[in-house]
């Protein structure tokens, strides 16, 4: 074989890596549309439905929406402005969809697909783009961390105020919200055993538990702090028009804006492709899909499509939040996370390891399917438990209210004060 | 001022009930309203296609339109009243003396700079033989400025056009004032 052409797996990798990106960019272009429409039906509007094939009077819904954005934003002017880092401020905006995109190395886009003895593939090919890779949760992790570079390295290179609290402001709740999101997916990576995401789903699959049963409360958990990560409303403070402007992307304009808000998006995708892969059961659906190995086409697509239909929905849904809720004040931003959401991550993740740990005992206890109902049931406990606590004993924010017990100069001041009003009587 | 002058009445904010701190009952609440409207029918209109609903044509102001007497001549006796009456000076008459018997003078020429009206309907108001009225027409659109500004011809064109889906007010609307 000649040693320069590309080996089989190379060729298999690139293939998907094209799908992958090709994918999500069109998706990402496709959701602002969406995310357009869903506004105008949240107000009664009918929202964009007037662009269609462009150079013909076809209209298709307004599914032409998306190119006309796109070009319009690619076609305006790059300003950069005198005052910035020039290096930072080009390098943010590659770093953040960068990141975005590179997190999807690690997670699966469907289940596999069955052997192709024509081209060469023998087993299985797994929907992944790095199909060996053991720390998968852990690649997913750190590279949504390098995403908080990007907002932060943007607002601070903007050497503007608004950018700079946006950048602050955004980093702090980012950071904030990491725990939280690790807390919350801790208990699924100890229940299931493994950092790998197609496991996790394998794991759920044969079950037919998912986590979002098994362990409810690290699914409020890391919604909630999903929300948070993706910087979706309610939690959208780092671009808060009314105080920050554009927050951290305040001087960015054209294409390099551009990329920021494929990257909002890509982060939002993100979110939903984890909370489906985690604890909505992935590409598993009860009576449909099936658990085991792949062996045809047509469960193959199944999955694919039902994993594709659960990201929607959760997408959808981080849509509908958008226009149920008012904006988080950024002390109860803090609150809920460190008040909040630590201590309910920790006792889920407490409650999955004794579960866990004490599981064959209870099963011998209480027979096989008492044992795994009461394996389900004690995380619903905790998660009433906790959920009443949190509502009943956390602080829903901070009082700023003055101390309104006199202070030693107030006799004087009231003094003056009536003596200002007798000179002007 | 200081946060502890006596001045100053501090509200206290109403303490939240159970279900409120609770969050999630009311987060349901508001995405059943949201999940409502997502459905419910729409307000947009779809504007050239469809044409926006005017509550009542004969009370709304929009173009205005030079009224015909039943022999199709023009109804306005070249008075003034409107042009005085209007605050945005808009309207300009040339009078002559009248051919006719009935009527001493009429307007040898007529014209409205529909740029500056602002539409709130004096002239109307003020005129004395019903002759200047508005329409329901909202979409008033040109391509210079001077086209904009309407000639007796063009106002009477107006009546021409409307006069079956609006007649005249004081027919309609019992009697002229």
């Amino acid at each position: 074989m000649n040693a320069l052409l590309p080996s089989l797996p190379t060729i298999v990798a690139l293939v998907k890596i094209g799908l992958l990106v090709g994918g999500l960019m069109t998706a990402a272009a496709y959701l602002v549309l969406v995310e357009r429409w869903m506004a105008a039906w949240v107000q009664d509007r009918k929202g964009p439905n007037r662009v269609g094939i462009p150079l013909t009077k076809i209209r298709l819904f307004g599914l032409g929406q998306p190119l006309a954005d796109g070009l319009k934003i690619i076609l305006k002017e790059d300003f950069t402005p005198r005052h910035v880092d020039k290096v930072l401020y080009t390098a943010a905006p590659v770093v953040i969809l960068a990141a975005s995109l590179a997190i999807f190395a690690a997670i699966p886009f469907g289940s596999s697909l069955p052997a192709i003895p024509a081209l060469g593939l023998t087993g299985e090919e797994p929907l992944l783009v790095a199909p060996g890779l053991d720390v998968g949760v852990l690649w997913v992790f750190a590279l949504s961390s390098i995403a908080v570079y990007g907002v932060l390295l943007g607002g601070w290179a903007s050497n503007n105020k608004y950018g700079f609290l946006g950048g602050l402001r955004s980093s702090a709740q980012l950071v904030a919200y990491e725990i939280p999101l690790g807390l919350g997916l801790l208990g699924v990576v100890l229940a299931a055993g493994s950092l790998k995401l197609d496991t996790i789903m394998d794991a759920q699959a044969s079950t037919g538990v998912w986590y979002a049963f098994a362990q409810p409360l690290g699914f409020i958990v890391f919604l909630v702090a999903s929300f948070a990560e993706a910087a979706r409303l309610p939690f959208d403070l780092p671009e808060a028009e009314q105080e920050l402007v554009g927050g951290y992307h305040t001087e960015y304009s054209g294409i390099k804006l551009l990329l920021f808000l494929v990257a909002e998006f890509l982060h939002m995708v993100t979110a939903a492709f984890l909370i489906v892969i985690m604890f909505l059961g992935g590409w598993h659906l009860w009576g449909l899909t099936g658990a085991g190995p792949v062996e045809t086409w047509l469960v193959a697509l199944i999955r694919f499509a039902v994993l594709s239909a659960k990201i929607l929905g959760v997408i959808l849904f981080f849509m509908l939040v958008r226009w149920s809720w008012p904006r988080f004040r950024f002390d109860q931003l803090m609150n809920l996370a460190w008040k909040v959401m630590l201590p309910l991550g920790i006792a889920n993740l407490v409650t999955v390891a004794a579960v866990e740990e004490f599981r064959p005992q209870l099963v011998s206890a209480l027979g096989e399917g008492w044992g795994r109902t009461a394996a389900i049931a004690i995380p619903w406990g905790v998660f009433f438990i906790g959920w009443i606590a949190a509502g009943v004993f956390t602080p829903s924010g901070t009082d700023n209210t003055p101390i309104r017990t006199p202070g030693p100069l107030d006799a004087e001041h009231a003094l003056a004060a009536s003596q200002r009003e007798l000179v002007e009587v | 001022m200081k946060p502890n002058d006596p001045a100053i009445n501090w509200l206290e904010e109403r303490p939240l009930g159970l279900t409120e701190r609770l969050y999630l009952p009311l987060f349901v609440q508001g995405l059943a309203t949201t999940a409502r409207h997502l459905v419910s029918p729409k307000v947009t209109v779809s504007y050239p296609e469809q044409r926006p609903q005017v509550g009542n044509p004969l009370i709304y102001r929009g173009v205005h339109r030079l009224n015909r007497d039943p022999e199709g001549r023009v109804k306005c006796v070249a008075c003034f009243l409107c042009a005085t009456a209007c605050p945005a000076h808009c309207i300009d008459i040339v009078a002559t003396e009248s051919p006719w018997p009935d009527r001493e003078k009429y307007p040898e020429s007529f014209q409205i700079d529909e740029l500056r009206c602002i539409f709130c309907g004096m002239c109307e108001e003020a005129c004395p033989v019903d002759a200047i009225e508005l329409t329901s027409l909202l979409d008033l659109t040109g391509k210079s400025r001077e086209e904009m500004i309407f000639d007796k011809e063009k106002l009477l064109s107006v009546y021409d056009m409307t006069k079956d889906a609006e007649p005249m007010k004081s027919a309609a609307l019992g009697g002229t004032l």
